[in-house]
């Protein structure tokens, strides 16, 4: 099976999922007032369950037909292997890292850091080049949004401030 | 109109506004230069900062210049080396490219400017007469109205998603709308499907949902793909920036023609500027004389000045649905959206009445930015076009970092920025599949919009009676349905055609 269709098929257990709590638990809690209205919390939620359904069912049946198939200049994903799939795993968990590390390491060193990992991932060589150029406009950065537009970013590691 | 015309001048014409227009066009043209990175990735990595500004006519005039500088950028590096940065380029690039290589880029550079200046031009005045036409009539619409016309622009969307796509781009817009039930609607008071996580309570973030789908998705094609980052034979040295008199005489009316076309199909929901510029190129291309005609694609002025103007004239008509009605017809105009409902102005029809100054000042902006494109950009162009020579050792991680940063400094909140991971590599396998991401926000953008409208009508007319109580509704309904069924039905026959089936009648 495609992907689309896999991915259709994730989908379409979402949109039972959303719709089971739709169509049965959200109304359990709901004021007595509440149940005379024509409108529920739970009626636009109903219909898009609905909707969802028939449509991720429609592309997992195939229904409607595609004469795309792969476009040049996109990235083929059943030869993932021929592109570089490894750095952009390395890279995303060095924003994971990051994002775990801005307010423990502060914005100086963890953004710095960052800049300077992802760099030399993608193979620059010039370390020390890296390095100035990363922590300069970490810096620059950190000024304009501190400083200049007044947003609070703790620069430094929490045991120094 | 006169009057109003006056107000956005008084407003568009103070030093910070002035200082605006600038700075977002020169911000925009700089990154959008950069392959793969869109006009959408560029607003979306800028609304926190015009956020911050605190004035929204500030604010939005800063946007658009940004907008109309990426598009202008995007052209730039479609002609200097053949990597559109936007989409709605990619047409530049089929003559502009060509006529770069045979040493030609300064006077492809000088075309493209002034087709872009004029398309952005006639499209703001265009926007000027239809914009105030279509707020008065609209003004007459109900809730009961504003939902259909919500359902039709998201079916339109879908429809222009393109043959064997129409499905996948619903179940995107539908999905947009699931996730954006998520949190407490302003209807109820009550948290809805939440799973008891307190981050969710406010729903999911729209800024780290725009980037999410554009910026970061951008950013790993680049990483998986070096090809798309290198700069490949680029013309180092631009000279020669002046055309012929003959060749001015050529261009102009394909430029006339390509902007007022170009302006009505940017007007469209879904419809925007690539499909106006793809389209643009190609009925200059059919209407041309048959030895131009063979001149397209190797190298033609006329080839590049249509897209060109076509696509900046539709980036101006797309303002038209978002400032009259409320409702985005692109991706960059739904992100647009997000920062004005976030800067606490509600685009629609009473927009105009409410807030004169920032409709006029937007309208202003355009004839201003336009012209800064063309006076800064022209002669700056040779070097600008040298952060076309930034390594990807250093643009990625840059991308990457502003990305995380935009998600940040709205929320300061850690998580925001796990979410947003999780939602780019999503995105990311999405786009694999070639599934469109833009319906995905615009459904979320305009799901509690919708949601809001059609309980009203509920509310009003006690239960589903809006719909055939009210003709407009119903007409406006049907339509929506036609335009679901109508590419379905289209291919449908295109195949069965191909297949050798005979038509019923």
């Amino acid at each position: 099976m495609a992907l689309d269709r896999w991915i259709a098929l994730i989908i379409l257990l979402i949109c039972f999922a959303y719709g089971y709590t739709a169509f049965f638990m959200m109304d359990a809690g709901m004021p007595p007032f509440m149940r005379r209205s024509p409108i529920w919390p739970s009626t636009f939620p109903k219909a898009l369950a609905i909707l969802g359904i028939i449509i991720s069912l429609s592309i997992v049946l195939r229904m409607e037909k595609s004469d795309i198939n792969f476009k040049e200049g996109d990235i083929n994903y059943r030869n993932l292997g021929q592109y570089k799939i490894g750095q952009a795993f390395l890279l995303l968990s060095f924003m994971v890292a990051y994002a775990l590390f801005l307010r423990p390491m502060g914005f100086l060193a963890s953004t710095t850091a960052f800049l300077v990992f992802s760099g030399a991932l993608l193979g620059e060589r010039k370390l020390l080049r890296l390095f100035l150029i990363s922590g300069l406009s970490t810096g620059v950065i950190w000024y304009l949004v501190q400083e200049v537009l007044g947003i609070f970013l703790r620069p430094f590691p929490f045991f120094l401030v | 109109m006169i009057e109003g015309l006056m107000i956005g001048l008084g407003t568009a014409f103070s030093v910070t506004n002035l200082l605006m227009v600038v700075g977002g066009c020169l911000i925009g043209t700089f990154i959008g230069m950069l392959p793969g990175l869109g006009p959408m990735s560029i607003i979306a990595i800028m609304i926190p900062i015009a956020i911050t500004i605190g004035d929204p006519s500030a604010a939005i005039i800063l946007l658009a210049g940004v907008y109309y500088g990426a598009i202008f950028g995007g052209s730039t590096s479609s002609i200097l080396i053949n990597a559109p940065g936007v989409a709605s380029t990619v047409a530049t690039s089929f003559d502009g490219y060509p006529l770069a290589r045979q040493g030609k880029a300064g006077k492809a550079l000088t075309v493209a400017a002034i087709s872009s200046f004029s398309g952005g031009t006639i499209g703001a005045v265009l926007l000027m007469i239809f914009a105030p036409a279509l707020a008065t009539v609209a003004l007459l619409f109900h809730s009961a109205e504003y939902f259909a016309l919500m359902v039709v622009g998201l079916s339109a969307i879908s429809t222009f998603a393109g043959s064997g796509q129409v499905s996948k781009a619903l179940l995107m817009t539908v999905l947009g709308l699931i996730m954006a039930t998520v949190g407490e609607g302003a209807l109820y008071n009550l948290p809805r499907f939440t799973m008891g996580i307190m981050d969710l309570q406010s729903g999911f973030g729209f800024i780290t949902l725009a980037m999410a789908m554009f910026a970061l998705p951008e950013a790993i094609y680049l990483v998986l793909d070096p090809s798309r980052s290198n700069p490949g034979e680029g013309n180092a040295e631009i000279r020669e920036l002046r055309i012929t008199q003959e060749e001015a005489r050529a261009i102009a009316p394909v430029i006339g023609r390509q902007s007022i076309q170009g302006f009505f199909i940017g007007v469209l929901p879904g419809a925007g500027a690539t499909i106006a510029s793809f389209l643009g190129y190609a009925v200059e291309r059919n209407i041309a004389p048959k030895e131009e005609q063979d001149q397209f694609g190797k190298g033609s002025i006329k080839g590049l000045a249509a897209p060109e103007s076509a696509n900046n004239a539709a980036c101006t008509g797309s303002f038209v649905p978002l400032l009259t009605l409320g409702i985005p017809g692109s991706g960059t105009t739904a992100i647009l959206l997000g920062a004005l409902i976030a800067l606490n102005v509600s685009p629609g029809p009473r927009l105009m009445v409410d807030q004169p100054e920032i409709f006029w000042s937007v309208i202003v902006s355009m004839y201003l930015g336009n012209l800064i494109l063309l006076i800064l950009n022209l002669p700056l162009i040779p070097y600008i076009a040298k952060i076309l020579i930034v390594p990807r050792t250093y643009l990625i991680p840059f991308i990457l970092f502003f990305t995380l940063m935009g998600a940040y400094i709205g929320q300061n909140n850690a998580t925001e920025l796990l979410i947003l991971i999780g939602f780019g590599v999503c995105a990311t396998i999405l786009r694999f599949a070639d599934y469109p991401l833009a319906p995905l926000l615009i459904g979320f953008i305009l799901g509690s919009m919708l949601e809001d409208n059609f309980s009203r009508s509920m509310q009003l007319y006690d239960g589903f009676g809006f719909i055939l109580e009210r003709p407009m509704t119903l007409s406006l309904l049907t339509l929506a349905l036609i335009l679901i069924a109508f590419p379905t039905y289209r291919a449908r026959r295109t195949r069965l055609r191909a297949k050798g089936v005979a038509d019923g009648d």
